[in-house]
């Protein structure tokens, strides 16, 4: 996605963003006024129950740490244009691999074993982003259809494990595996909801990507292979094996999203240990113009909305979806805008 | 139906594509359009058949002045085209392909329509195929019975022979004769003289976009292709050649699809320090010719041997040729060879062989600098190759070019480029490059071709029809070869 | 054990299930072969299901339901239609987000209706209901939209193979610029695809709500409908015949689901729901290999053969996904 910055399109853009913005909120009032529902208080509430307590930001900030992981991930298989839908699946392999390093038998000092989880986790998404690189470039099979193939068949691989071979002892339920012994637990401060190594390990793939993204030679071949494949060849780039890469790196972030999901949240592997953060990482990367700069700041948006919306069904009668509507309008009145002006500028 | 071309022309900014064009074609008969690459005959076409607006002009139908601005008004006043690249869907079948587009509903009316007129004309076509399964003669039948089913009056036939085979061509040219007799106005753009010469009663020539010249029949040929080319130039002073006789690039029994036809038959050794001009028409397998060597692509039969090595039968071959130090520089600089957004320095960074993390580099700004300052661009470090003018990206890759490339691959190297650019271009690469440099390069400027080059392959329908040192030939037989004429 | 279960009960369950699958796939089907992928399905079939219930339970009738359920589709694919046809958006960026938005859209707005009772569309006798064999009534007592389904079967079929519009249709979804050329407007045509396709998918949304699983809920029961219908196009060739069938044979993957997990104890119903994806994905390679190699289509005159063939043949419209710019 190109994003030529001159002087002349800057003050368009603060427009833009306003017309966006105006347009969400329109949005939103008016889902609200159709569901009779109080508009002011809806919107206050969700600020409350994102902001009101140390408590509340901590979870804020609980989901803000795989959001982000996921979205910096997907900033390299975006840079070379390729649509990751599969990245649900992704972190959900990872929390596999990293249950699976967990569950390795015998008494093991805990640091080692997570730190081995820590490390199986980005293999294992990496390992299946690979899979749906390699049906793209070897089997044809364009990635979102591979990724979604892919997703499908990785929940039910949970679910296969969570009532199987991983079952609970007694009856296996939905609720997922045993859980963890405590040991195995991510430390949080104390009334804080968020893993501290889970915030570490978050800002330093931020800053990692930024640096390899903007400022490393692979960052500039991924960049020049998504702009130009064809010319991309002419300087000894071979581009499939560069979406291989970049697929795999997305994979091996989200598989880390899942390591912090398993072993700093939930404790034990749920079915649903991708939560959805998957698909929501694509649209806060959509949201940031494919670029790392405003990445951190849209994601931590998103998870306010998230937690906020929690307050919805205690405070309103309204259900929590809320959040989700707001999210998705944000993305398409960007979209709309960003096509308005394409349009006015071509005519 | 007599199409009046009254004074067009066509501006596309400030380049000027058509100048003045004053044309009748007469109803009834088989006018041709000839002229080489660029000269201005796709464009005319366009704005006739509504794909094109034209800047200025009028255009008269039977007399009377018509507006053609959009391809539906156009085939409501009766024109139709024959395109080279059949615009058919493949999938649908033959009866499908024939009845889109018509008005008509009745399925049954269509069928029998199709049959009628295949027969009229002797052509087989069964109405149930795929048309993908067909050959691009039958895909062009197919077009031409539909265009005859919807009364068309003027037709446009862009290349038609190409691709098809001489049986066809024996069932074809008959055909066009009985349209022209039942009153179809016919226009016939080909490069191949000996076609125009035995199907049509007069010729247009056009060149750089003017009318060059007008002929009935019969032709005389020499004064078809001075029309076409332009009068032989004087032999200026040229370098002596400098080939050293040790091999660079080989070429055995290669065939290669790409462009209309590909290339066939192909068997050529360049030796180390020959420049080579290749000459040819459009398409007539020059680029494939070039893009194989720099391996972009593959031959269906035959190998490919850089210094003697085999280039890999698939997508690693274009590595391979730049690790043994080949460089290719293609026509559509901005499309093929540069990215649009990134910055000029962002390009030396990709061109640097070492394999650091960083991008930037120490001397990385001194660098791009001094190559700004030593080809002339007109840019800074930081402009994006999108903004350069075509002159300026030209002398980005040269200056991007691999200091110890033993073989160059030019397409076009001087294209879009004034005179100046084109002089300083050439005084670079005959004088700084090695002497063991293998220069190829393809132009579309007979001149350029003659005045550069040491060794000459012409091209025509994807083979490589002349094949001799520059003096032995002369402009006429080099231009007679590229139409597939036989030389005089 | 399967046993147990008779073979007619069996068929009528696989009808019963198929149907809202078919009509959305369908659907989905009528809008690609223009050319325009809606990757919002999965969205599109929770709100539509949403619209038709609480249209239904207010205004306690299930035609205004259904209908309702087709207009919420058809909102959609404006949405998508004008994003992607005028606007000249990534199809993919529109749909997916469309998609996220309609479905927290259709459990905020549905929340006041979740686990309420509701009209649902009981199954009705056909006319010669007497004159069957009692094995073969029950396979012959269906709700309503399964005989919709079947009927849009034939009709899908007849516009694409035989209709005018299904040839100006499917000439757009190939290659509008030639479609041009020849006088159609493809942009005109891909849009009224679009808002075709998604009132089908609508109806078929309402088909779950209003029939299959009655009701409203978080979840509804459809989750996952979406993408699977998305994969069956894909699986089914963009041939409705062949889509139809990769619908049933997901349906009869859904119900026998119980039988199967006796055979194998211990796997939740919810393995066998992944069946479509990795058949999908075959299929895709499969297509991507036979187009490689050289093949010279045997035309045989056999009508019969001719359409298997074609039934087994998948190629996606060569249009599909890509914008079309006028010139």
């Amino acid at each position: 996605m190109k994003n030529k910055i001159s002087a002349l399109s800057i003050p368009r853009t603060t427009l833009d963003i306003l017309l966006g913005t105006t347009l969400v909120v329109a949005f939103t009032a008016l889902i609200l006024l159709i569901a009779d529902a109080p508009v002011l208080a809806a919107f206050k509430n969700i600020c409350l129950g994102a902001f009101s307590s140390t408590s509340k930001v901590s979870q804020v900030l609980s989901v803000w740490v795989p959001l982000v992981l996921c979205s910096c991930g997907l900033l390299y298989s975006f840079r070379v244009h390729l649509w990751n839908i599969g990245i649900e699946g992704q972190i959900a392999m990872g929390a596999v691999a990293a249950m699976a390093a967990l569950r390795i038998p015998g008494p093991h000092n805990p640091t080692f074993i997570l730190t081995l989880a820590f490390f199986a986790s980005m293999l294992g998404g990496a390992l299946w982003g690979l899979l749906a690189g390699l049906l793209k470039t070897r089997g044809g099979v364009h990635e979102i259809f591979g990724g979604l193939g892919l997703n499908f068949v990785a929940q039910g691989f949970i679910l296969w494990l969570i009532f199987g071979p991983w079952k609970r002892p007694g009856i296996a339920s939905m609720s997922g595996t045993e859980l963890l012994s405590f040991d195995l637990w991510l430390s949080t401060p104390t009334g804080w909801r968020v893993a501290s190594i889970g915030l570490i390990i978050a800002v330093l793939v931020i800053l990692l990507s930024w640096l390899i993204l903007v400022k490393s030679r692979f960052g500039l071949k991924l960049t020049a292979i998504g702009q130009n494949p064809r010319a991309a060849r002419l300087y000894s780039l071979m581009p499939e094996r560069y979406y291989l890469k970049a697929i795999a790196i997305a994979g091996a972030c989200a598989g880390l999203a899942g390591f912090l999901q398993v072993t700093g949240v939930y404790h034990r592997l749920i079915p649903s240990i991708s939560s959805g953060y998957g698909y929501l990482a694509l649209l806060v990367v959509m949201l940031a113009g494919y670029r790392i700069i405003l990445l951190p700041f849209l994601a931590l948006f998103f998870a306010a909305l998230n937690v906020g919306a929690i307050q919805l069904p205690i405070v309103l009668q309204l259900d929590s979806s809320l959040s989700g509507v707001i999210q998705g309008c944000c993305v398409l009145s960007a979209l709309f805008v960003l096509g308005i002006r394409q349009k006015r500028k071509q005519s | 139906m007599d199409v009046e071309f009254r004074h067009i022309s066509k501006k596309f900014g400030s380049v000027t594509a058509l100048t003045d064009i004053n044309l009748t074609v007469r109803s009834g008969t088989i006018h041709g359009l000839i002229g080489e690459n660029g000269a201005g005959k796709s464009t005319l076409m366009k704005i006739l058949t509504g794909y094109q607006s034209k800047s200025d002009g009028t255009i008269l139908i039977d007399g009377r002045e018509t507006q053609l601005n959009t391809p539906k008004e156009a085939a409501s006043s009766g024109i139709g085209m024959l395109y080279q690249e059949p615009m058919d869907f493949t999938p649908l079948t033959v009866l499908e392909n024939f009845s889109l587009g018509n008005p008509g509903r009745d399925r049954s009316a269509l069928r029998l329509s199709l049959k009628t007129l295949s027969s009229r004309f002797g052509f087989s076509l069964d109405p149930n195929r795929c048309v993908d399964s067909l050959t691009v003669g039958e895909r062009q039948q197919i077009e031409l019975l539909r265009l005859i089913h919807c009364k068309t009056g003027v037709l446009i036939l862009d290349e038609p022979t190409t691709g098809i085979s001489p049986a066809q061509k024996e069932t074809l040219f008959p055909t066009l004769k009985q349209l022209a007799a039942e009153g179809i106005t016919i226009l016939l753009v080909s490069h191949k003289l000996e076609e125009v010469a035995s199907l049509c009663s007069e010729v247009t020539v056009l060149r750089q976009g003017s009318v060059s010249h007008n002929a009935s029949a019969p032709f005389h040929f020499a004064e078809l292709l001075d029309a076409m080319f332009g009068s032989i130039p004087e032999q200026k002073d040229k370098d002596a050649p400098r080939a050293t006789g040790a091999v660079s690039l080989q070429m055995e029994n290669v065939v290669a699809t790409g462009e209309r036809l590909g290339l066939r038959h192909c068997n050529i050794n360049c030796a180390e320090g020959e420049v080579i001009g290749l000459a040819g028409l459009d398409g007539a397998g020059q680029s494939t010719f070039l893009r194989l060597a720099a391996g972009l692509a593959n031959p269906n039969r035959g190998r490919v041997k850089l210094f003697g090595e085999e280039l890999l039968h698939n997508s690693h071959a274009c590595r391979q040729a730049q690790r043994l130090q080949t460089s290719f520089i293609p026509a559509n600089r901005l499309e093929e060879a540069l990215f649009a957004d990134l910055s000029l320095s962002d390009h030396f960074s990709l061109r640097d062989k070492q394999d650091s993390f960083w991008q930037a580099k120490k001397n990385r700004r001194e660098q791009v600098k001094k190559a700004i300052r030593t080809f002339n661009i007109k840019g800074e470090a930081c402009n994006v190759a999108g903004e350069l003018s075509g002159g300026n990206q030209q002398r980005l890759l040269l200056a991007l070019l691999e200091p110890d490339s033993r073989l160059l691959l030019l397409e076009n190297p001087t294209r879009g480029l004034d005179i100046r650019s084109g002089q300083w271009v050439w005084n670079h690469l005959r004088r700084k490059l090695s002497q063991k440099t293998t220069i190829l390069f393809s132009s579309p400027e007979l001149d350029e071709i003659l005045h550069f080059s040491d060794r000459i392959l012409v091209f025509h329908d994807g083979e490589i029809v002349l094949d001799c040192s520059v003096s032995e030939t002369s402009h006429g037989s080099i231009a007679a070869a590229m139409t597939g004429a036989t030389p005089q | 054990m399967m046993g147990d279960i008779s073979l007619p009960i069996l068929i009528a369950s696989v009808l019963a299930a198929s149907a809202p699958l078919i009509i959305i796939a369908l659907g989905e089907t009528l809008t690609e072969k223009s050319g325009v992928i809606n990757l919002s399905l999965e969205g599109v079939v929770l709100f539509s299901a949403m619209a038709a219930f609480v249209a239904a339970k207010v205004t306690d009738s299930l035609l205004l339901g259904f209908l309702a359920g087709g207009c919420a589709g058809m909102l959609t694919g404006i949405i998508v239609g004008y994003f992607s046809v005028y606007l000249h958006l990534s199809q993919v960026a529109v749909g997916f987000a469309l998609s996220l938005l309609c479905r927290d859209l259709a459990y905020f707005l549905g929340n006041p209706y979740s686990r309420v009772p509701g009209p649902g569309l009981l199954t009705t006798k056909v006319p010669f209901h007497e004159a069957l064999p009692s094995s073969l009534q029950i396979i012959f007592t269906q709700p309503l939209t399964v005989w919709f389904a079947i009927l849009l079967i034939g009709a899908l079929y007849y516009f694409f193979t035989f209709s005018k519009a299904g040839l100006n249709l499917r000439s757009v979804g190939e290659n509008p610029e030639a479609s041009f050329a020849r006088g159609l407007n493809p942009s005109k045509i891909q849009m009224i695809a679009v808002l075709a396709g998604s009132f089908l998918v609508g109806i078929g949304g309402a088909a779950y709500s209003l029939s299959l699983k009655p009701g409203w809920g978080r979840p509804q029961g459809a989750e996952g409908i979406g993408w699977i219908c998305l994969a069956l196009v894909i699986f089914g060739g963009w041939n409705p015949c062949r889509v139809a069938l990769g619908a049933m044979l997901f349906a009869f993957l859904q119900v026998s689901g119980i039988g199967l997990q006796d055979l194998f104890p211990g796997v939740p119903a919810q393995v066998f729901q992944t069946a479509p994806f990795p058949l999908m994905i075959f299929t895709l390679i499969f297509m991507h290999y036979s187009i490689r190699k050289n093949r010279t289509q045997g035309h045989t005159p056999n009508p019969l053969k001719q359409f298997v063939q074609n039934l087994l043949m998948a190629r996606a419209p060569k249009a599909l996904g890509k914008s079309y710019k006028q010139e």
